[in-house]
């Protein structure tokens, strides 16, 4: 199966993650701050993208509705800042339980649609969280809330700094990615990942193919929220602009550049999504016409994307034939 | 006699105008091979699909092992013990042979949520997938992708997950469709080992097949059982003759 790490695309994956550990350190010694949170905000959203895949790729669950997922994550740490509670695992609590009820809720609803109808149904589900947001006065409306102290932990996972805070998001994204590895190899991936193949078939073996992709559809839900939690201690401020659909097309577009249904395809997708775009837009101001069809093109002739292209080189060993 | 396994009252299934069921009733009893025939067209999918939960029924009783099964789900009726195989093949496509048997024991295991660890390392899954596997023939071909096999292979493949859900009774949909002669004769081989340990429902066309197989013979036309007999009888009534072996054998 194609999202067993093959042997040139593992070697590759393994010397990236190598790379992605000393970061803080290497930009501080080239004198590149920025290039550290260029960095940290990509790899803070490839957990999303991550946790994405998880219904989208291996799933088959084309989810619309992501972004507000990340948001909500977001404002668990914005809100209970602007009362003065800045207690770390408060923060992170909250954004696990109400994103787990906020899952159940509206993946209990949207799984009992399929295909376009399940694209559309989640988008409408963040958007309301986005125009509800969007109303909240005292929260900042579209004006955002500034969060003015990152979260607090115990001294030794402190995030205060900018390099102790990438650690925290390159600890976490270690953690996204083991747990799905597991995840996607257990009985329940086995499950999950026969549903989108074949789900009538799973009924006829006995499986509620519902009741296991609502549980996925949750667990991926609460692997965003940490992402947005993580956001939101990273940008220090939060509006329900991070909510939009769109935001939650362009991290459809990460999935797929890096290649769904594999275990590292969102990582290097969303690398690769947000490199390109400050590339491109330090070049012209008509940057988003050559990115756009960079994508198309990526899409038509791009099958498997990056992952897909680094798999052709070990087709070889992988062909079961 | 034995014990009525599956018995089917007065069940009807309309899609719009179209009768597609028509007052079935129906007993199969257990330790048979009960088959069904007709002519193309006559519900005997849609028959097979009511039973196994796929649609639901309009109006009359489905009862498996003295229980009304008629109103629960697909997958419920799965777990009660009511296999089925599809008519188009149905596997999952881009798995192993092994994988895909692996699955119809899991599904016979209580819950899958279990979410740490490998289910390759499963041995115990393992080991009942392979001795499905073997039951069918298949035993040297299980890494092999299910997309790549034969057809013939694949509508084996089918029997074994039926048969690795460690059901009460087979709901066989055509099993020998697109077979060729020997594929089609390995797979009566298949079912008459079975006979006796399981109770089996089959649909099948290839009449030199259901003949050398069934215990017991339904005819269904246009959605309506017209008789149900040994085979013997059924070959010598002349109802059946004109409604369907006569133009099915011309």
């Amino acid at each position: 199966m194609n999202w067993l790490p093959a042997s040139v695309s593992g070697r590759v994956y393994g010397l990236l993650l190598l790379v992605l550990a000393p970061a803080p350190f290497f930009f501080e010694w080239i004198g590149q701050p920025f290039c550290l949170d260029l960095l940290s905000r990509a790899l803070i959203i490839s957990i999303a993208a991550i946790s994405l895949n998880l219904i989208l790729g291996f799933g088959g669950m084309v989810s619309l509705g992501h972004a507000a997922y990340i948001g909500i994550g977001a404002y668990c740490v914005g809100i209970p800042s602007y009362y003065d509670y800045y207690d770390g695992w408060l923060h992170l609590a909250l954004a696990l339980s109400v994103r787990a009820g906020f899952a159940l809720l509206t993946g209990a609803i949207s799984l009992r649609t399929k295909g376009v109808y399940f694209i559309m149904i989640t988008m409408a589900f963040s958007q309301m969280a986005y125009f509800t947001f969007l109303s909240l006065e005292e929260y900042g409306a579209d004006d955002g809330l500034v969060i003015y102290s990152r979260s607090e932990f115990p001294e030794w996972l402190s995030m205060e700094s900018s390099a102790s805070l990438y650690y925290w998001i390159f600890a976490v994204l270690l953690l996204a990615l083991f747990f799905t590895s597991r995840l996607v190899h257990s009985h329940f991936g086995r499950v999950i990942v026969g549903s989108r193949f074949n789900e009538q078939r799973l009924q006829a073996l006995g499986f509620n193919t519902y009741r296991y992709r609502l549980v996925c559809y949750v667990i991926s839900a609460m692997i965003c929220s940490v992402a947005g939690m993580l956001l939101g201690n990273f940008t220090g401020f939060i509006s329900p602009d991070m909510m939009g659909w769109m935001r939650s097309g362009e991290l459809i577009f990460m999935v797929i550049i890096g290649g769904t249904a594999t275990l590292f395809g969102p990582l290097v997708g969303t690398i690769a999504f947000v490199l390109l775009e400050e590339f491109l837009s330090a070049i012209t101001i008509y940057w988003h016409l050559i990115f756009g069809s960079m994508l198309v093109a990526l899409v038509l002739f791009g099958k498997g994307g990056i992952h897909g292209w680094l798999s052709l080189l070990d087709r070889k060993v992988e062909d079961h034939d | 006699m034995t014990e009525r396994l599956l018995e089917i009252f007065d069940l009807n299934k309309h899609f719009g105008g179209i009768v597609a069921t028509d007052n079935v009733n129906l007993a199969v009893q257990q330790g048979t091979i009960h088959a069904i025939i007709g002519p193309n067209g006559a519900g005997k999918t849609t028959l097979i699909a009511q039973l196994s939960g796929q649609i639901g029924s309009d109006s009359g009783d489905i009862r498996f092992a003295g229980r009304s099964i008629v109103k629960d789900s697909m997958a419920y009726r799965a777990r009660q013990g009511l296999a089925r195989s599809f008519q188009i093949t149905s596997v999952v496509m881009p798995m192993t042979l092994l994988e895909n048997v692996m699955l119809a024991v899991q599904g016979n295991r209580g819950h899958s949520f279990r979410f740490w660890s490998p289910v390759s390392q499963d041995s115990a899954m393992r080991e009942a997938a392979m001795a499905s596997l073997a039951e069918v023939g298949l035993q040297d071909r299980a890494g092999r992708i299910a997309a790549n096999v034969s057809h013939g292979e694949q509508r084996q493949l089918e029997v074994a997950m039926a048969l690795a859900m460690k059901p009460r009774m087979l709901l066989l949909d055509e099993p020998m469709a697109g077979m060729g002669k020997e594929e089609g004769a390995m797979m009566v081989d298949i079912l008459n080992r079975l006979r006796g340990e399981m109770t089996i429902l089959l649909v099948e066309h290839d009449m030199d097949a259901v003949f050398s197989l069934a215990d017991q013979l339904s005819v269904l036309v246009n959605g309506h059982i017209i008789a149900t007999d040994t085979v013997e009888n059924i070959r010598a009534n002349d109802e059946v003759q004109e409604a369907y072996l006569g133009e099915g054998h011309a």
